[in-house]
């Protein structure tokens, strides 16, 4: 058991070590000063903008970045939802995969768009290959997109009055091809050598040693394995995820695997430290959201290693903790881990299955969604993060009766408001949602055309657990996770589009929010820092951001949580 | 309308570079890797009898079993049973698996098993089980194949795949290598 506790010590250990170099390594892009991979990308870089006619120096000002970002995603939307109704009949389809129904396709292309890789298919039956690296593209860009928008916030964030933010292509395009694709040229040799599989050849039949007959599925795994953690995406190649031997073959690929998808949550927030110059608030914004993680992970560890009382009931012995759902090389310790990890930032890839997980290991994974700002994804984690520092510099401020101040800009009701907004959205989206599916389920709604049958069909479970799921599903799109209670029955039109809706608006809204924060307080007059200014890195501030993180995050969501996995906790002890 | 002429190149461009150019150079290289990044595996007398990562089905008594799996262990698709940890269903199916077990292995204390031989995988490939888990099945392969306990302990500890550098994760065996090492053994 040691061993395993410390494997994930050393898991975050190596995170934070590897992520400082590149935190420092992101500021330098984003400023455009000299790197060492200047001679290799610089030429293919300015190929990319001359051959689409794009001037990278121009200067934009929030809106403009707006409009350049949400224009891109139209056409990356089209592309994918057309080559996947389609994809039946397309090429690089050896194992003969029929094409998507209409709602399927709405649901996976926005999913992989906003970087959530829901994913209410199976890999191995529902995509083709050539499905599957159309994917993979939308899982660089869309991790370079939500840097791309973090850029243009850091750069909001400096001390002058300026409607000038940088340009989007220039921060996109860098992100894609400095960070994102390096690293993931990485882990995916890493992988490889560890005996994930790299081919486009289709399924192999093979007879096994006892006589059975079976088949085993493979692909492009390797490649699409790493940017989907490096791109915090999650969407795994296989239905099980990176709990498949072929998608995470060993417990040196799991930690590989866990790094890659931390690094650069971790690595923005000292990217924003080496930016600014302002290397205490990012340790200061790194240690509240490092209190936060542990706060979650230690009780999920503790409880899946401690295993599951209704088994132990049955009369067998645990010694390696809670199993169900769980593979016998990663163990329960470095499962819990991963599952709190893979939720805090907004991965969503799983080692184990959390539907089998304990209810408390529950309780914590929604907690983790449900919060969205400790490390979260590439590059919007940092953006939920700078929500509730607005609203932490507002609240403080009326507590000492001084005009809020961040970085020496005046915060005044229109940025509040349109931060209050945000923070207040993720509760409505993922309750709202949740209460129309509870209705179906609780009155056994005949579904129509939405649903084939009852309501409770699409359960996998009774009773709060069964709640958990619709509860899990919603939080997970809201979130923009992608990780699931995955016993829930969501490829139907009811799930399908309903979560569809909820992935669009829970990434945009919270991307134009603190594009527009940023972009309102950039156009401000500085106000040098005074004796009277609030320092925002200090310790106090941290724990003011803690304290409402808590109470919006966290209080919002308490009855919900108390119905689902919290009942259930307390009927089993 | 320049604008997204410009940005429908600049995706046909990112679209060349990271979904061709990227995996191709991979796949390139996976051609260094175990059986040419074609997934690694396991023949016997020139036939391919399994893949080294995917677990199999074993149900005889001759042979070490591995656990329980939502799909048969059938990797054209993957998956574990999503059960919650009290549903009543769920835990009637561990019942029945605990009380197989038994008929199987008479000689094994209930408190003895390891969850791990009653529960399903997230995979339902595991290709692993705990060397414990291993061992509380010697008395039955014994008998099966009238080998000495002392030599399948001695094979079991031959096939123990010890925590990584010596320091990370669990100690695991494969069950399909366990297995074929058991069949050499005359």
């Amino acid at each position: 058991m040691n061993t395993e506790l410390l494997g994930i010590i050393f898991m975050f250990a190596a995170t934070l070590i590897l992520a400082v170099p590149l935190g420092k390594y992101t500021a330098k892009i984003f400023s455009g000063d000299k790197t060492l991979l200047d001679p290799l990308f610089r030429p293919v870089e300015q190929f990319f903008y001359k051959f689409s006619g794009i001037d990278a120096t121009k200067q934009m000002n929030w809106k403009q970045h707006l409009y350049a970002l949400l224009s891109i995603h139209v056409i990356w939307f089209l592309l994918c939802f057309f080559t996947l109704i389609f994809q039946g009949s397309l090429p690089l389809n050896p194992d003969g995969n029929p094409s998507m129904s209409p709602d399927l396709a709405f649901n996976t292309a926005i999913s992989f768009l906003v970087n959530c890789n829901l994913q209410h298919y199976s890999g191995e039956t529902g995509v083709s290959y050539l499905s599957q690296l159309l994917l993979m593209f939308l899982q660089f860009v869309s991790a370079g997109a939500g840097m791309a928008v973090c850029a243009m916030v850091f750069n909001a964030m400096k001390e002058r009055q300026t409607e000038a933010l940088g340009n989007f292509y220039n921060y996109f395009l860098k992100s894609c091809t400095r960070i994102l694709l390096p690293l993931s040229i990485v882990v995916a040799i890493i992988l490889v050598f560890n005996g994930s599989p790299m081919t486009l050849a289709g399924k192999a039949s093979i007879t096994t040693l006892q006589g059975d007959s079976v088949q085993v599925s493979r692909g492009p795994v390797a490649a699409f394995v790493a940017i989907k953690h490096i791109g915090t995406n999650g969407g795994g190649f296989f239905g099980a995820n990176s709990a498949h031997p072929l998608e995470n073959p060993n417990y040196r690929t799991n930690m590989v695997e866990m790094i890659a998808q931390m690094i650069i949550p971790f690595a923005m927030i000292f990217a924003m430290g080496f930016y600014l110059k302002r290397r205490k608030l990012a340790w200061n914004i790194f240690g509240v959201m490092t209190i936060g993680f542990l706060l979650l992970v230690i009780p999920t560890v503790i409880t899946e290693i401690h295993g599951n009382p209704a088994i132990h009931q049955l009369g067998i012995s645990q010694p390696n903790g809670a199993m169900e759902g769980k593979e016998v090389r990663f163990g329960p310790a470095a499962s819990g881990y991963w599952s709190i990890a893979t939720t805090v930032i907004s991965t969503g890839s799983v080692n184990s299955m959390h539907d089998s997980g304990m209810p408390l290991s529950g309780t914590m994974q929604l907690l983790a969604m449900m919060t969205n700002c400790f490390y979260g994804g590439c590059g919007v984690g940092f953006l939920n993060y700078y929500i509730f520092i607005i609203l932490a510099v507002f609240l403080s401020g009326l507590m000492v009766g001084r005009t809020p101040e961040f970085l020496g800009k005046k915060v005044e009701a229109r940025e509040v408001k349109i931060a209050a907004f945000i923070a207040i959205l993720h509760p409505l989206l993922i309750l709202a949602g949740t209460a129309l599916a509870s209705y179906f389920a609780a009155h056994d709604t005949a579904m129509g055309y939405w649903f084939n049958g009852k309501a409770t069909g699409w359960l996998n479970n009774p009773n709060n657990h069964g709640f958990s799921e619709m509860l899990y599903e919603y939080t997970s799109s809201a979130a923009n996770n992608g990780s699931g209670f995955e016993g829930l029955g969501d490829n139907n039109p009811f799930w399908n589009i309903s979560t569809g809706i909820i992935l669009l608006l829970s990434r945009f809204i919270p991307i134009i929010g603190p594009l527009a924060i940023a972009g309102l307080l950039a156009q401000k007059k500085h106000i040098p820092d005074s004796a009277g200014t609030l320092k925002t890195d200090s310790t106090i501030f941290g724990v003011m951001t803690f304290a409402i993180i808590f109470i919006i995050a966290a209080l919002s969501f308490f009855p919900a949580l108390a119905l689902g996995p919290l009942a259930e906790y307390f009927s089993m002890i | 309308m320049k604008n997204t002429f410009s940005a429908l190149k600049l995706t046909l461009l990112c679209l060349i570079f990271f979904s061709v150019l990227y995996p191709l150079a991979i796949m390139g290289i996976a051609h260094f890797a175990p059986n040419k990044g074609a997934g690694e595996v396991i023949t016997l007398n020139e036939k391919v009898v399994g893949f080294q990562k995917i677990g199999q089905s074993f149900t005889k008594d001759n042979y070490f079993w591995g656990r329980p799996s939502a799909v048969a262990y059938n990797a054209a698709g993957s998956g574990g049973s999503n059960k919650g940890a009290n549903n009543p269903e769920y835990l009637k199916i561990v019942q029945d698996r605990i009380d197989s077990f038994m008929a199987h292995n008479p000689t094994v204390k209930k408190e003895d098993i390891p969850a791990e031989m009653a529960t399903a995988s997230g995979s339902g490939l595991d290709p692993n089980i705990s060397p414990i888990a291993a061992q509380i099945q010697i008395n039955r392969i014994a008998k099966a194949r009238s080998i000495s306990a002392n030599t399948l302990q001695q094979l079991i500890e031959a096939n123990i795949q010890k925590p990584l550098l010596g320091m990370f994760g669990p100690s695991t065996v494969n069950v399909l290598e366990l297995n074929l090492a058991l069949d050499k053994i005359k």
